[in-house]
């Protein structure tokens, strides 16, 4: 399902990175872990389609993303890939509901049962019509899971879900993440420098 | 939810920024719509008058002040000509048609005038109730007059002397009400009609005080060794050209006044187009302010946002999807800000129209969109689509990747 090769990737000559390939098949969860400054956000936007490498190959769902143009990106991303973010962020005029309204149009969709039920999941539905910055913290994580998962993609990226929380709330949003892409059928990729997630995973590649 | 609601729920997070830039642009498009409708519908009222009317003939004194008395009953008359003069004027071969008016009087402020029948026919008078008068003292109301002034039919009126309701009034003349006319859109419905036949006698009456007891039919016989005056007379020539060289003649060979209406209104509006210009100048420099408040603003709550463009990115909606968003968010805005300039220029209308007819009995009120509107609707457009370019054209080009590493 994921294949990467040689993947190179250089910011204006200075920052240099050279990523071990990554073998994952269906249905299994990776955790991607490494230090500060060995380019975990950088790879996480390669495989998500918001960089492109200089080099080397990246094949997604049998798709090969160095060989799409930017829109295709887009539109391959919308469809296929959510990410959740170690910062959440939101559209801030929006609700929680139209934040995920929103979401769904992007992706040309439009369903307000399922917005309810991954509300309801995540137990948050009474927040449904609060704005985004009356939510706490912690609301605001799975407000953001919610937002990644909403399109129903086969594929969560996340990144350092979990750096700011203390243990007994790390182990909680790990358990959330893994329990939403299995509720709705999705693969889940976490990358970070938290070493308290290994336990959770049964496959971790180390940068 | 679309991108068009987006941008709307955008509008209304910043309530202050946005307010300050619609408001500026609602004064700029307010004021030059106001400037427009007015001076429009000014035109239009003062060329509606004017039909029929190639030249005015009265009393030596300002051109325009003859205009401005004898066609839109807004001055004093210049003084009397007599009639004898005026008969030869209108018995030359290159006149087509003449109206004698006569002043003397006024009821309550509103003008009595004696003229020929023809001049009901002039502004396509219509008698709505009542009957064309056939006696001296017999007169017909125009339709602001009876609204204003509840007059009804068969009602007395005592008229005062002179054009001003301070005027010293005379027992004698008592009009009795014969006929009401129906709203014309001109000036005869602010206006009080009677024969000729009837200021003259009131003012013969008038200056013979000591006389009292004379009668009506010895006056009608003093008419024969004419000494009778009328205020001015309207003359509409048989062919177009005449208006280049009667008038002249007429100033030059009698001690009469020749105005010619076309022109003294022209040159009217070129005295009052100077401020008018000024003032449009500056609402055009408001409506630039108000493009450049909206640019800012912009500009101020992309970088704000930047975080929140960079997420709906990697929601997935294209570079394309987000500058229209930007695009979208002012043009809301200009739009918005032209339709309540629109309004704001239709109530200073309204408020201007009450105005002058307090005080000077004209009415303008016809609110359709001027072709110039459509515009400013093309300007305001413009100023949303220019203010946002820069804005949207960043956010195009924003590198989505870099904005969430230094998150």
């Amino acid at each position: 399902m994921l294949k990467t090769k040689e993947v190179e990737f250089n910011y204006d000559n200075q920052m240099f990175f050279k990523f071990q390939n990554i073998d994952l098949n269906s249905n299994e969860n990776l955790l991607i872990i490494g230090e500060s400054g060995v380019g975990k956000t950088t790879l996480m936007h390669l495989l998500a389609g918001l960089l492109k490498s200089n080099s080397g190959s990246i094949k997604l769902f049998d798709k090969e993303l160095n060989q799409m143009s930017s829109y295709q990106l887009d539109s391959f991303r919308k469809n296929n890939i959510g990410i959740v973010f170690q910062r959440p962020h939101f559209v801030n005029s929006l609700t929680v509901k139209e934040n995920l309204q929103l979401a769904q149009y992007i992706a040309n969709k439009n369903d307000n049962t399922r917005i309810e039920s991954i509300l309801k999941n995540l137990n948050i539905f009474e927040k449904s019509n609060k704005k985004t910055n009356q939510l706490s913290q912690g609301e605001k994580q799975r407000v953001s899971i919610a937002l990644a998962i909403v399109n129903s993609p086969k594929l969560i990226l996340a990144d350092e879900p979990t750096s700011s929380l203390d243990d007994n709330n790390c182990s909680k949003v790990i358990k959330l993440l893994k329990k939403q892409a299995t509720d709705f059928g999705a693969q889940l990729i976490v990358i970070t420098h938290d070493s308290r997630l290994k336990k959770h995973f049964k496959k971790s590649i180390e940068l | 939810m679309n991108i068009f609601k987006l941008s709307i729920k955008n509008i209304f997070n910043k309530p202050l920024s946005s307010s300050i830039s619609l408001a500026l642009l609602v004064l700029g498009v307010g004021i030059i719509s106001l400037l427009l409708q007015l001076n429009t519908l000014i035109k239009d009222q003062m060329d509606n008058n004017l039909r029929g009317i190639d030249m005015v003939v009265g009393a030596k004194g300002s051109p325009l002040q003859l205009i401005l008395s004898s066609v839109y009953h807004i001055d004093s008359p210049t003084g009397n000509i007599s009639l004898a003069e005026a008969e030869t004027i209108s018995n030359n071969r290159m006149v087509g048609s003449s109206i004698k008016i006569l002043y003397g009087d006024n009821y309550k402020g509103f003008r009595i005038v004696g003229a020929e029948k023809k001049f009901i026919e002039l502004y396509k008078g219509v008698i709505k109730e009542g009957k064309d008068w056939d006696n001296p003292y017999e007169v017909l109301v125009g339709s602001k007059v009876y609204e204003k002034l509840k007059i009804n039919l068969g009602d007395e009126l005592i008229s005062s002397h002179g054009l001003r309701e301070t005027g010293q009034s005379h027992d004698e003349g008592t009009f009795k009400v014969v006929g009401l006319l129906k709203p014309s859109n001109s000036v005869i419905d602010q206006l009080i009609i009677t024969s000729p036949q009837s200021v003259w006698d009131i003012h013969e009456t008038h200056d013979h005080d000591e006389h009292e007891n004379e009668n009506e039919h010895e006056h009608e016989n003093e008419h024969e060794h004419d000494n009778r005056e009328i205020t001015a007379m309207l003359i509409k020539f048989k062919s177009p050209m005449n208006i280049i060289q009667f008038p002249r003649q007429i100033n030059e060979n009698t001690n009469l006044q020749a105005a010619v209406p076309s022109y003294e209104i022209s040159r009217l509006f070129k005295l009052f187009g100077f401020g008018i210009e000024t003032l449009s100048y500056l609402a055009y420099l408001i409506i630039i302010v108000s493009g450049f408040s909206l640019f800012i603003n912009l500009f101020n709550s992309m970088r704000e946002r930047k975080y929140e463009m960079a997420l709906i990115r990697t929601l997935g909606a294209s570079r394309f999807q987000l500058s229209t968003m930007i695009i979208f968010e002012s043009l809301v805005l200009t739009i918005s800000g032209f339709i309540l300039g629109l309004l704001f220029s239709r109530f200073g209308v309204m408020f201007v129209s009450s105005l002058m007819e307090e005080s000077i009995n004209y009415n303008l009120n016809s609110l359709k969109i001027l072709n110039e509107e459509y515009w400013l609707l093309g300007l305001s457009v413009l100023i949303g689509v220019v203010s946002s370019l820069i804005p949207a054209i960043q956010v195009y080009k924003m590198n989505i990747s870099k904005i969430l590493a230094d998150a």
